[in-house]
């Protein structure tokens, strides 16, 4: 996967590069921002009143 | 081309085409192609589960702070105004206080000078991501009863990550409009055994089942026993990292103080000996 985007990513090598670094941000900001927090509910360790 | 015509990778120059699979692997070649593709998975999955590791201990801690001071303003602008949000309700009962409203502020010199939280109204996952919270129906801040609060351990702003370093006779300090609360945690203060009972069989700390409801109870593990001091508890997941089991500390009021404006009462920093 990563060996395909690399491909179809245009300009030279170091215009590449920069372009991963962006994509990576927007795949980190997307899961910590977006993804964890609807999902971090759903699991069962964050739990700390009693009774429940 | 300038480098600005290369935005969208969509557009570059192999077009459609491209989307299929790179160039078809010989025969051979699918055993390689199958490996280099599970070791990039195994290693995505690693990157995404450290990134929820990062998440869940400093991520979330900044959401929580923020949410803290939005909540610490308000109940100073409320307490200048002379309004509680405890007792301007008519009737009050902590049922009737809005889930995730800041109503007192929580003080645990143990925890260093700078520790101070907001409790806010409810034990729901919106209400503690907000700060410790305080369980419905149990008393509120100074009642006979049992005022309770439940905390996250790690992240959420952590209020409780130490809650397994408070000592027997360590001051915990509620703060609503009207008065400074000072509870102290049970147990044996001069052997510092924190399971030792008081006169009621309350110990200092415990550690219980999620499912144990009991602890925060008027009287601790006593149903049916009508409470006839003012106790206050504090739960929270146990051991760090897991919801295995719960960590619970109960406290007793030992003194009160007015408030007057926003200053603690020199009384009470001189009975606690120390600074909030």
């Amino acid at each position: 996967m990563y060996v395909w985007i690399w491909h179809h990513l245009p300009g030279n090598a170091w215009w590449k590069a920069l372009q991963s670094l962006v994509l990576v941000a927007a795949v980190s900001a997307l899961l910590l921002f977006v993804i964890f927090p609807w999902l971090e509910p759903r699991l069962w360790f964050t739990k700390v009143t009693v009774g429940d | 081309m300038t480098q600005a015509d290369h935005d969208e990778p969509v557009d570059s120059a192999a077009g459609a085409l491209d989307d299929r699979p790179e160039p078809t692997p010989k025969k051979r070649d699918w055993v390689l192609f199958g490996l280099r593709g599970a070791g990039q998975t195994l290693i995505t999955a690693g990157v995404v589960i450290l990134l929820f590791v990062v998440y869940e201990v400093w991520i979330t801690n900044i959401f929580t702070h923020i949410e803290q001071t939005k909540i610490k303003n308000q109940l100073v602008q409320e307490w200048a105004k002379g309004e509680d949000p405890i007792v301007g309700l008519p009737g009050t009962n902590s049922s009737s206080i809005p889930t995730g409203t800041g109503i007192a502020n929580l003080y645990i010199p143990r925890f260093g000078q700078d520790y101070q939280f907001a409790i806010v109204e409810g034990t729901d996952q919106n209400a503690l991501a907000k700060g410790p919270g305080h369980y419905g129906g149990t008393a509120l801040p100074g009642q006979v009863g049992n005022f309770s609060v439940a905390g996250h351990r790690v992240g959420k702003g952590e209020p409780f990550l130490n809650l397994d370093e408070l000592q027997p006779g360590d001051p915990v300090v509620v703060q609503t409009a009207s008065t400074w609360f000072v509870y102290r945690v049970l147990g044996d203060t001069s052997t510092k055994n924190l399971t030792t009972p008081d006169a009621q069989g309350v110990v200092g700390r415990e550690i219980v089942a999620p499912s144990d409801g009991k602890v925060i109870l008027p009287v601790p593990n006593k149903p049916g026993t009508a409470a006839s001091q003012a106790l206050m508890t504090m739960t929270t997941c146990t051991p760090k990292f897991t919801a295995t089991d719960r960590m619970i500390v109960h406290a007793v009021l030992a003194t009160t103080y007015p408030t007057s404006g926003a200053k603690p009462p020199a009384d009470l920093l001189a009975a606690i000996g120390g600074t909030l």
